[in-house]
């Protein structure tokens, strides 16, 4: 975690995105860390005297350990003299004479005895997904108008693909720290690393940070694993200006507040190699942001949840398709998220209604001609389980572009003065919580030709059982 | 430099919006350990509870309110046996809150102190939500409230000090009360020994060893696996020859498959309350298991 290179004062574009805020967060968080992690170290035996002081901590640990069991003997104790009390009401064996139908009877067994060489291994997770897709236009050819791409933002190849495989390997590194890895594999075999960061765990006064390559916090739905996303790709404001979503090397700090309602609060900084930045190669992070979240129950049915995210980026001959792009990005993001579930039961049925507005001022060279561009973007969507395992979907995304001055215009920046969007809608069958199979349909205007596009996918989780994110 | 500044800002923000405080702040997951939170804690603790008695407490959404509840939280009083483990787990982490984090004391979690039931001889997902450490529905049967009382109040003591007196002798009136009520409802459902029933779900392990109930069949083919019609018809020819008196189910549960098959086989469907808030007549510990005994004894004529 060298961090300490960031905080140089004559690096101008530190000081000049980033609010004081995040920077007094990320200090504070990074003196406190230094606390928690220091303590352990003083543990050597130095002398005579804190040998003597480790061997009182153990005598305290293990005093406590014995009245521990000693609780759980009279609390045994307890239940076997509550059990005796009526003789006539004995226990009847656990399972007995259930008819069990195509199943195997979970009978009581011991407990496994794990080998030690595995006891202390990861939770490992793996994600497999499969894809089907059919479109009316060829996708190499695909581009939006004002909204240069990267190369690999680009839409998915027709017809059946295996799509990206996930590995995940996480657990707690020590009582300070944990840590997470996850390796994706593209269709093609070729392995990435997508996220892969340490997180504490042990900090006071709400603090959190980590530290790492991990997907940024900023929006709803940017820091969500594709297996996560709630249809098969991003929505359009997504695709568009963070070619998907944003995730970097860097550090991030999050502050909760101690409220009676949800309010946090978080800063982060990034190598900022990743669209839209790019070409990163100096001492200080390129890419900075700042993130708020709040949100409340309405009652026992319903809950929110709103955010402000703004991620500045910036790019040195960053390229898309043939053109070049050196200059500042900044991107601010609304979000407002609405959840239903009558009774605050969503096994059944429950909704989500989401949506964002994307705000992006972008200013530099494009192809070496001063370019400016205030462009903005919003999508809506909701998803509602209307019974057990089947979910209905529907999204609406849209794009406004901006008019470059005369020397870009039919350039790539040029939006040609068209509004593009998309409108999606899912079906989806739920196996388990851990298996999914959907059918997409999305009637896309983004380009000059509009795109009809047909989309089958399964996703399936195996491993530990996850918990799950609002 | 900036850390004082920070920390004194939090303290301001704290007391201006916390106010006088009880000694323990209690995050409870589910209501039936909030009540026996108050039974040992009084007003030397203030209790909250995370879900209703309505709700599946496997399926709860980590909504933003359980996130700033579980920042504030001294202790954690959360069934365990993996219960709560799609949803405890990312409020958990996303409350910052050393206090609370797995491996520290102030993680209560009643199922340690009970010998669980129904472990799985082999793990794997093929055989449905199965958990792995046993049957975590363990407040079904009453006496269990009694290990818990006490290694909730051993647990209190340690974490809160100054009124390690109070949690004890709190939890011996509990314990001369419960005892009363337990030899109470024991001869109330006397009627109930040896009865055979289905359940929808099997999540009355606990009740059955208490009543000494015969489990016949379950309304669903593995845990957590809805019923298809199929499966149904298959439960509908065992209750042919094998009838049983009542079938039950919990509060929070779809009453659709009981209430087809109890319709079908002439047998009553029962809902049961579960916990605390399942029927509006189980208000605290007490009532839950009066109004439970009451349910399936009315059943029963």
């Amino acid at each position: 975690m060298s961090v300490g290179t960031h905080a140089e004062p004559n690096e101008q574009s530190m000081t000049r995105s980033r609010p004081p805020f995040g920077i007094a967060l990320m200090a504070a968080g990074l003196a406190l860390y230094g606390q928690a992690s220091a303590a352990p170290a003083k543990a050597a035996p130095a002398d005579f005297a804190t040998l003597q002081q480790q061997i009182n901590a153990l005598r305290g640990e293990y005093e406590a350990k014995i009245s521990e069991l000693e609780a759980r003997l009279k609390a045994a104790e307890a239940e076997v003299a509550a059990a005796q009390q009526d003789q006539t009401l004995a226990p009847v064996p656990e399972a007995n004479g259930e008819i069990i139908l195509a199943d195997t009877a979970s009978e009581p067994a011991p407990a496994a005895v794990m080998p030690s060489q595995n006891a202390m291994n990861p939770g490992v997770s793996v994600v497999l997904n499969g894809n089907y897709v059919a479109r009316s236009t060829d996708p190499s050819l695909a581009r939006i108008p004002g909204f240069p791409m990267p190369d690999d933002g680009g839409p998915e190849h027709r017809g059946l693909s295996l799509g990206e495989s996930e590995v995940t390997l996480g657990a707690n590194v020590d009582p300070y720290l944990s840590a997470a890895l996850t390796v994706s594999f593209d269709g093609s075999g070729s392995a990435s690393v997508e996220e892969g960061f340490i997180q504490t765990t042990d900090l006071p006064a709400g603090l959190t940070l980590k530290a790492g390559r991990f997907y940024s916090a900023i929006g709803y739905l940017n820091e969500r694993h594709g297996h996560n996303w709630s249809f098969i790709d991003m929505p359009l404001p997504y695709r568009a200006f963070l070619g998907g979503q944003y995730g970097d090397d860097g550090v991030q700090v999050r502050w909760l507040a101690p409220t009676p309602f949800f309010l946090e609060a978080g800063a982060e900084i990034f190598r900022g190699d990743r669209f839209p930045g790019g070409g990163a190669d100096k001492n200080r992070a390129e890419t900075q942001s700042v993130f708020f979240h709040t949100g409340s129950d309405i009652n026992d049915n319903s809950s929110w949840l709103g955010a402000l995210s703004y991620i500045h980026t910036v790019a040195h001959d960053r390229m898309t398709a043939m053109d070049t792009f050196s200059g500042d990005n900044g991107l601010g993001l609304a979000t407002l998220v609405y959840k239903w579930a009558p009774g605050g039961n969503p096994a059944q049925r429950n909704l989500t209604l989401s949506g964002e507005y994307f705000f992006d001022r972008q200013s530099g060279d494009f192809n070496s001609l001063s370019a400016s561009l205030n462009r903005t973007g919003w999508y809506a969507q909701g998803v509602y389980q209307f019974t057990n395992r089947w979910s209905l979907g529907l999204r609406y995304g849209a794009l406004s572009g901006d008019r470059p001055a005369r020397t870009l215009s039919r350039s790539a920046l040029d939006d040609l003065g068209r509004n593009p969007r998309a409108i999606t809608g899912l079906l989806e069958y739920d196996t388990s919580e851990f298996a999914r199979f959907r059918v997409q349909f999305s009637h896309d205007e983004t380009d000059l030709k509009a795109n009809d596009e047909l989309r089958f996918q399964y996703t399936v989780v195996y491993g530990p059982h996850g918990a799950h994110r609002y | 430099m900036i850390k004082p500044t920070l920390g004194a800002l939090a303290a301001a923000f704290v007391a201006a919006v916390a106010g006088p405080a009880a000694a323990l702040q209690v995050f409870a997951c589910e209501p039936e350990w909030g009540a026996l939170a108050r039974e040992i804690g009084g007003d030397k603790v203030s209790v909250y509870v995370a879900t209703t008695g309505v709700q599946d407490p496997h399926l709860i959404q980590a909504r933003p309110s359980l996130i700033s509840k579980a920042r504030t939280a001294d202790v954690t009083v959360c069934t365990g046996a993996e219960l709560e483990i799609g949803w405890l787990p990312m409020i958990v982490s996303q409350s910052a809150n050393k206090k609370i984090m797995p491996g520290a004391r102030g993680v209560f979690q009643p199922t340690d102190f009970v010998h669980l039931l129904e472990t799985p001889a082999s793990l794997d997902r093929s055989q449905g939500d199965i958990h792995a450490g046993g049957n975590p529905h363990i407040q079904s049967d009453p006496r269990n409230m009694i290990p818990v009382g006490k290694a909730m109040a051993d647990r209190f003591a340690e974490l809160d000090p100054t009124n390690a007196g109070v949690y004890h002798a709190r939890y011996t009136t509990f314990l001369g009360n419960w005892q009363a009520a337990l030899k109470r409802w024991q001869a109330e459902a006397a009627p109930l020994r040896g009865i055979p029933v289905a359940v929808q779900h099997r999540n009355w392990i606990y009740l059955e060893t208490w009543l000494g109930l015969r489990r016949v069949i379950a309304l669903e083919p593995k845990p957590g696996v809805p019923a298809s019609s199929g499966y149904l018809a298959q439960v509908l020819e065992v209750l042919k020859k094998t009838p049983v008196r009542m079938i039950i189910r919990a509060a929070y549960e779809d009453d659709r498959p009981s209430t087809f098959v109890g319709g079908r086989a002439g047998v009553p469907a029962v809902m049961l309350p579960y916990t605390i808030g399942g029927t509006d007549q189980a208000k605290d510990l007490y009532s839950l298991y009066d109004d439970t005994l009451s349910r399936m004894l009315k059943a029963l004529k």
